[in-house]
């Protein structure tokens, strides 16, 4: 009789845990679909490779996804570099009871826990007024000309936002090398970077990637960081300097939906400007899950 | 020395790479910090927007009774917290109520039920979800759901709390998703196929026996999850219906923090108390999320301690 | 005079000139924290031999290995005592490790080729020391020299990863040539190897010690003795015995040496 009950319980359980991961399943699907549904209709080369017009109810949005490339492409330059090199030093370099590899984990830890909107205030209290302002007074006289939003300050903003998603993954990507890598390249008389160098990052060069895109796909994706520190909503321009202003996908997406006189006149409009960022971030988590598979498979061998 | 001139650059770059993360975390608590200051230090902003403002409210009424508004443009500039954090923590509860146990049973599934073709199904799913930006939850949230939510609980506002903490919720499902189930799965397999020798079920053999030893990790996930629901801003900007009512009342609008700051610094005089106000929520952010964090790290290293018998 | 020279493991017929000492080693003491695995170690490597070092799992054989080239640096092990390279001490803060270990050459015990063509493997010791040039030339003595230039002329530029075992172990032998190194050290070259394979190795270090003294770490009682010119016997991490092998394995001195060469512990 017990045996029953018991059996009962379990079988419950193991539906109604089951069920959660169909509803979680049923609520992606709904929200993908709903954006497909109203926002695929309006696609065309001609929204994509124009300017918006008309009070943002006709064109494109063609400057939007020229600025978003911009930003992150200024972005990676930025935090790869910084990324992998701090791996490198956690794994590479410290000495092994070194008191500083805990406090870079630790800080690396907490970056990646602070609030979007904390960076979007750093990048408006630190690129721009200090770093900004202090390069306008020491180059360019006391004009304006750093000490404003811009494309630069926006992409560093980005970039520490993203460096733990690069930390992490280069750091996985190096653990996972044998350490009888090591051992044959200092044996055959390699310096610690040659060794880094030539055996080592070889062989990390598609985790680095995979973490790149990672972090590629959020810094397209984040709104808060860039709100002060650069994003606008019409400009008549591309940027093309690093102090300039931009457009961006995300940007756009928050304000069509919140500041429009006109929400239904621009609906269309704003639902495929969704389906476009939408397709770019879930592109590019696409890319970095296949690079991710074909290293798993790669180690199993 | 035998290293070469070339070598040791190589290694200060790299070693100064690694300073910086450090650094990093240091200037932005100084930055935000330095603009806050003038609310300890200036006349003008304490009278204004001291900490008496911003925690006991103003002293409005004739009777001398505080008042707890958030106000800070209008006549007599009022400046409580207690309204955003009442709507913050509002918001973040309705979230974790409806995120936490759909997470954690999703990943129980994955780890303990599931056969391991329907894990691969469910994992991407949560991957898919997990590279939503948040702007477009905001977005679904202001206009897909809120028109649902207020029919459903016949609401009298169409952005209301549900509304926004549902798809707060769906931000943060996919981290206590992730960490949990990493945690799950790190219970090595020996200890469920003794249990199933026994005769257990998979739902003892998980109850007895997994979860007590994945109990660190889960509430690791529990910590995260609050972390991320309390600091995110777009969703709340936009479905939250920014209105700074001080209720607990989850039909209402509500305004939390960090939207507060995302809504408003982009309108406020550079230098005014009101600018300063907004760096000083900033800081409280920060603080809070570092010291949560902070707290998880040694709590979760301790629990683990005790748990696996004294090992760091 | 005499016994000096048998504990040094000199024969009493000596050839007109007494054979040079390369490298020696005097008073190695190794532990790792508290722990002793080589207790005050003497002895000598002579130029152009082969000298086995014995001993059951344990006694320390390795890590005398890894102290000729200090890779000890890297396992965190304190040593005390010298080890003298054409009568230099290597232990010495302002000694050269990098170029040491192009010198003193070391073949672990697992094959471990990288993941990279045969050619690339072979090249990486010149791409540490930053050489550039056509290395073809050496690529193919050093392959010829480990008994490998025929089964892999045709496919240098095929991965390493698919040779066999006993290819990918002389091609690590091949890519330690390279460097042309004075000395080579052996970490059991030959375990789990099939015996072809074995038997190319051991002819290759023939062959090789008329440029270079050769260190062999074996567990193979059998290997050292038809493969070395003089044995060293360790045990828990004290040198028993050091000889010319003949002698060691025949008529050797001390009743510990005896009964592990003829397997009555190991």
């Amino acid at each position: 009789m017990k045996r029953r009950w018991i059996n009962f319980v379990s079988r419950f359980f193991t539906i109604a845990t089951g069920l959660a991961c169909l509803a979680v399943t049923v609520m992606v699907a709904l929200i993908l679909g709903n954006v497909v549904r109203h926002g695929f209709g309006h696609l065309s080369w001609k929204f994509l490779s124009t300017a918006p017009s008309a009070g943002m109810t006709e064109g494109g949005i063609f400057p939007a996804i020229f600025g978003t490339a911009f930003l992150v492409i200024l972005m990676t330059l930025a935090v790869v570099p910084l990324g992998v090199c701090t791996a490198i030093y956690l794994q590479e370099y410290a000495p092994a009871r070194s008191r500083w590899v805990p406090l870079v984990r630790m800080a690396i830890q907490n970056l990646a826990g602070v609030p979007a909107i904390v960076f979007g205030l750093f990048g408006l209290g630190f690129f721009i007024q200090f770093l900004g302002k202090g390069i306008d007074r020491f180059f360019f006289g006391g004009d304006l000309v750093f000490g404003q939003p811009a494309i630069l300050w926006a992409a560093l903003t980005l970039a520490l936002l993203t460096l733990p998603t690069v930390v992490v993954a280069t750091e996985e990507a190096l653990r996972v090398v044998p350490r009888a890598h090591r051992e044959v390249a200092y044996s055959l008389g390699a310096t610690r970077w040659r060794m880094v160098r030539h055996v080592l990052l070889p062989q990390a060069v598609s985790g680095i990637l995979t973490g790149t895109i990672l972090a590629v796909s959020r810094g397209a994706g984040e709104v808060a960081p860039i709100l002060f520190t650069g994003a606008a909503y019409y400009l008549p321009y591309l940027p093309k300097r690093l102090n300039q202003q931009f457009m961006e996908l995300g940007y756009h997406v928050y304000v069509m939906a919140t500041q429009s006189p006109d929400v239904d006149a621009t609906m269309p409009i704003l639902y495929a400007t969704v389906f476009v960022l939408l397709a770019l971030t879930f592109t590019l988590n696409f890319a970095a899950i296949l690079i991710r598979s074909k290293i798993r498979r790669r180690m199993k061998r | 020395m035998n290293r070469s001139w070339s070598e040791r650059i190589i290694e200060g770059v790299i070693r100064l790479s690694a300073g910086l993360a450090i650094a990093s975390l240091i200037l932005i608590f100084i930055f935000i910090g330095k603009e806050a200051v003038p609310l300890f230090t200036s006349a003008e902003a304490r009278a204004e927007a001291g900490m008496s403002k911003l925690f006991l409210g103003n002293r409005e009424s004739p009777d001398g009774k505080r008042v707890q508004v958030w106000q800070p443009v209008s006549e007599v500039p009022k400046y409580s917290l207690w309204p955003l954090i009442v709507g913050t923590l509002k918001a973040t509860l309705v979230a974790l109520l409806f995120a936490f146990p759909l997470a954690i049973a999703a990943a129980i599934f994955t780890s303990e039920f599931a056969p391991p073709g329907l894990r691969e199904v469910v994992k991407p799913v949560i991957e898919l979800l997990a590279g939503i930006p948040s702007v477009v939850l905001g977005f679904f949230a202001l206009i897909v759901t809120a028109t649902y939510f207020q029919d459903l609980f016949h609401l009298d506002y169409r952005l209301n709390t549900w509304n926004a903490g549902f798809a707060l919720g769906l931000a943060v499902i996919p981290i206590v998703y992730t960490v949990a189930e990493d945690a799950l799965t790190a219970v090595p397999q020996s200890f469920r196929a003794g249990s199933i020798a026994l005769g257990a079920t998979p739902w003892q053999t998980a109850r007895r026996v997994v979860f007590p030893a994945a109990f660190p990790g889960i509430f690791a996930a529990g910590i995260l999850g609050f972390g991320r629901a309390i600091g995110e801003t777009m969703i709340v900007l936009m479905a939250s219906g920014n209105a700074a009512i001080l209720s607990w009342n989850p039909g209402y609008s509500f305004r939390s923090l960090s939207a507060t700051v995302a809504a408003e610094l982009g309108e406020v005089v550079n230098g005014s108390p009101h600018y300063h106000v907004l760096f000083f929520i900033g800081v409280l952010l920060f603080a809070f999320t570092f010291l949560l964090n902070l707290a998880g790290q040694l709590w979760v290293g301790r629990l683990r301690r005790k748990l696996t018998g004294a090992r760091s | 005079m005499a016994a000096a020279r048998g504990h040094l493991g000199l024969s009493d017929e000596t050839t007109a000139a007494p054979p040079k000492e390369k490298m020696a080693v005097r008073h190695l003491t190794v532990k790792a924290g508290k722990t002793p695995i080589l207790n005050d170690v003497s002895l000598s490597l002579l130029e152009n031999e082969i000298l086995a070092v014995i001993g059951p799992s344990g006694s320390g054989k390795t890590s005398f290995l890894r102290c000729l080239n200090r890779l000890t640096d890297l396992d965190g092990l304190s040593v005390e005592g010298e080890a003298l390279l054409d009568g230099h001490n290597i232990f010495a803060s302002e000694a050269d490790v990098t170029l040491l270990r192009r010198r003193v050459s070391v073949v672990f015990a697992t094959p471990t080729p990288l993941p990279m063509s045969v050619a690339d493997n072979l090249k990486l010791g010149l791409r540490f020391k930053a050489e550039v040039g056509h290395p073809e030339g050496r690529m193919e003595k050093s392959l010829r020299a480990a008994f490998l230039w025929d089964e892999v002329k045709d496919r240098l530029g095929s991965s390493a990863l698919d040779l066999s075992g006993g290819q990918q172990q002389r091609l690590c032998l091949a890519r330690s040539l390279m460097l042309e190194p004075e000395v080579l050290l052996l970490d059991e070259p030959c375990s789990g190897l099939d015996p072809i394979s074995t038997a190319k190795i051991e002819e290759a270090l023939q062959g090789l010690k008329k440029t270079m003294a050769i260190v062999l770490v074996t567990n193979n009682v059998k290997q050292a003795s038809r493969t070395s010119d003089r044995t060293a016997f360790l045990l828990m991490g004290d040198l028993i015995e050091v000889d010319d092998t003949g002698r060691l394995f025949t008529s050797p001195r001390e009743e510990r040496t005896a009964d592990y060469v003829s397997g009555r512990f190991g």
